[in-house]
């Protein structure tokens, strides 16, 4: 065989391993899913194969999935906007900070060591009639009754800014450093302020990893559904809790396969127009 | 336009003392070299220059004004970078405009005057093209072009031709000076090329291990070297240890075990009043290798024997063997090198010798 036709043919070998265990895993599950998704539900509680468009009906026509839908990508949105506010900063003193860089990412890796459920249900304790807080105030003498402050949009959308910032500070701090400093020492030696340097030099060159993080995040946001089920009220369900919901507790699995690739496709399309986007980005990355 | 004055400059980081009591003065319009090995501090005095980096102790002005508090967006210098940090989101012409967004120039003004510098590097047609699409040498021009359009009170140039392959450098070397020169900007220029600063210096600052060890120009410091260290790091030198015998008005007499009495010109033996030894220093292409038997005249000579030839082309290097001790000539090749082992008489004339206190 060629050196050529070799070479050619070691990235499949080396690739062959993740793309049979994704094929396998993922695609062939999906697969099940969209057929389930045209079969029907009979009064019986039984699945009928076959091909009908009843559960796409349902889920396209019915207001109450739009409007969970809605609700669903503002959360994420907003919670996107949050960690992108609060993630940013955090990831320009990690990238240049000297000498303990290794610390302070070890620090923001240490949380994915404690389940996600664990993290979120650490708020109950928290935030909770007899949790920490409701205790410290009562104790401070500010209330004289617990407040309730669960189970409401805000907690859920603390909850997903407590389990995604991470992702946001990894993102842009990666970015970021692959920004070569002088940058802004040659910005501030032609008369920009320190400001006016990270403005003009610093964001727009780490654009590409801020929106890498907020890809990640607003995907992941508005694909969740132990947060809102464990932090929200009865009238904060994302998107993903009516999938649970149809195929858990009604058994109801051609809907729930309807509704679920209905959200797959939705976030499906803002990968498409963030590709859009990266193609421009990285070409900007690429031209440092 | 600007002189630079550095007065008992001390820069620490922690315990470690990266410049020692540094004083220095480059006159307005100089084009002054600080030029030593890496790691003796000659980045550092310019990033304190540049108010990158502030200094520990002493002041450091700008035209006569102390500049220690001035935050360096409001120094008015141009900088070229080693890498040259051309924002790589910006066009060509965005790169040059940069600094004039800050100067209040008028919007109409900045288009004739990035025009003005990109023509004075002889880049008039890359405005709107993106750094990346230029080679170094270009991106080198623009980085220039930059720095300059703004008409800084000083021009630090930081090892802004290392990047280079060494035919561009040369170039890059000669282009250097032409701008600098029709512009007059006051320039500090760090390196550790030393023939990069002989070519383009008007005087050469040498330093080493934090401290200056000379300043002159590229004559002085080459022909007339301050210390050991000058001689052996400007170019190939021979340092030989030697007794003074005596000294007059105009020549100090030295004797060295290799060569016998060797008359030393006072004027290249400074710093010698009272000693009774001394180091005589003789440059590699100052020793001329002749054949055993043939006459010197004018000459100091003593038999030696070749060691190593180093072929190269237009000249070689000789290391020989002269008694005990390995000397080092670079000579013009005529006709053919000598061979190695061959018997040869190593020579050079007292006049082109200097000699250094014994430290």
């Amino acid at each position: 065989m060629s050196i050529e036709a070799r070479e050619r043919r070691q990235p499949w070998i080396l690739l062959s391993p993740a793309l049979t265990t994704i094929g396998l895993l993922l695609f062939v599950p999906l697969l099940f899913i969209v057929v389930y998704s045209f079969w029907l539900r009979t009064a019986t509680g039984a699945d009928q194969a076959g091909f009908y468009l009843d559960n796409w009906r349902e889920a396209l026509s019915d207001p109450f999935y739009r409007d969970i839908l809605l609700f669903t990508l503002k959360i994420a949105a907003i919670t996107t906007l949050v960690c992108a506010v609060m993630g940013y900063p955090a990831a320009y003193f990690i990238a240049r900070s000297r000498g303990n860089k290794a610390i302070l990412l070890l620090l923001l890796m240490l949380p994915f060591w404690i389940s996600y459920i664990i993290r979120t249900m650490s708020w109950i304790n928290i935030l909770g009639v007899s949790g920490a807080l409701n205790s410290l105030l009562i104790w401070l003498g500010i209330i004289s009754e617990p407040m309730q402050m669960l189970y409401n949009q805000t907690t859920v959308i603390l909850g997903l800014v407590h389990f995604l910032l991470p992702f946001m500070i990894l993102n842009v701090f990666v970015s970021l450093e692959g920004i070569d400093v002088t940058l802004e020492d040659a910005a501030n030696s032609l008369g920009a302020t320190k400001w006016e340097a990270f403005l003009q030099v610093t964001l727009p060159l780490s654009l590409p990893g801020l929106a890498a993080g907020g890809l990640l995040c607003f995907v992941l946001g508005a694909g969740t559904y132990i947060t809102p089920l464990v932090l929200g009220g009865p009238t904060d369900a994302m998107f993903a809790n009516l999938v649970y919901e149809a195929i858990i507790t009604q058994l109801n699995w051609p809907l729930g396969s309807a509704l679920s690739l209905m959200l797959l496709v939705v976030l499906g399309v803002l990968v498409m127009i963030y590709n859009r986007y990266l193609g421009m980005a990285q070409l900007m990355k690429g031209l440092g | 336009m600007s002189s630079v004055t550095l007065q008992n400059v001390v820069k620490r980081f922690h315990r470690f003392t990266a410049v020692h009591e540094v004083n220095l003065e480059i006159p307005d319009g100089a084009f002054v070299t600080l030029l030593g090995p890496s790691g003796c501090g000659k980045t550092t005095n310019l990033r304190m220059i540049a108010g990158l980096l502030d200094p520990t102790e002493g002041e450091i002005l700008i035209g006569g004004k102390r500049v220690n508090d001035v935050p360096i967006h409001k120094r008015n210098l141009g900088i070229v970078f080693q890498n040259y940090a051309l924002f790589p989101h910006k066009t060509v012409a965005e790169n040059v405009a940069f600094g004039l967004k800050y100067r209040d120039v008028p919007k109409a003004e900045i288009a004739g005057r990035v025009q003005k510098a990109l023509d004075l590097v002889q880049l008039p047609d890359v405005g709107t093209r993106y750094p990346k699409a230029l080679s170094g040498g270009q991106q080198q021009r623009i980085a220039l072009a930059r720095a300059i359009v703004i008409e800084p009170d000083v021009l630090l140039l930081d090892e802004p031709l290392s990047a280079l392959d060494a035919n561009l450098r040369e170039d890059m070397r000669v282009e250097l000076k032409r701008i600098q020169e029709q512009i007059g900007v006051t320039t500090v220029f760090v390196t550790h090329d030393q023939s990069e600063a002989l070519a383009m210096s008007d005087r050469i600052v040498v330093m080493s291990a934090g401290r200056i060890e000379q300043v002159g120009t590229p004559e002085e410091v080459y022909n007339t070297p301050a210390s050991e260290f000058v001689a052996s790091f400007l170019g190939a030198s021979n340092i030989l240890p030697a007794r003074i015998t005596g000294q007059d008005a105009d020549t100090v007499h030295l004797e060295d075990p290799l060569f016998g009495a060797v008359p030393v010109p006072a004027a290249k033996a400074p710093a010698l009043a009272g000693a009774s030894r001394a180091k005589l220093v003789l440059r590699a292409e100052k020793l001329q290798i002749v054949a055993a038997g043939a006459p010197t005249p004018g000459m100091i000579a003593a038999p030696a024997f070749v060691e190593t030839v180093d072929y190269q082309g237009q000249t070689v290097r000789y290391f020989v063997r002269v008694g005990n001790t390995q000397m080092q000539a670079i000579n013009m090749i005529d006709e053919r090198p000598y061979a190695q082992g061959e018997a040869v008489q190593a020579a050079f004339r007292p006049k082109d010798c200097a000699a250094l206190p014994e430290s």
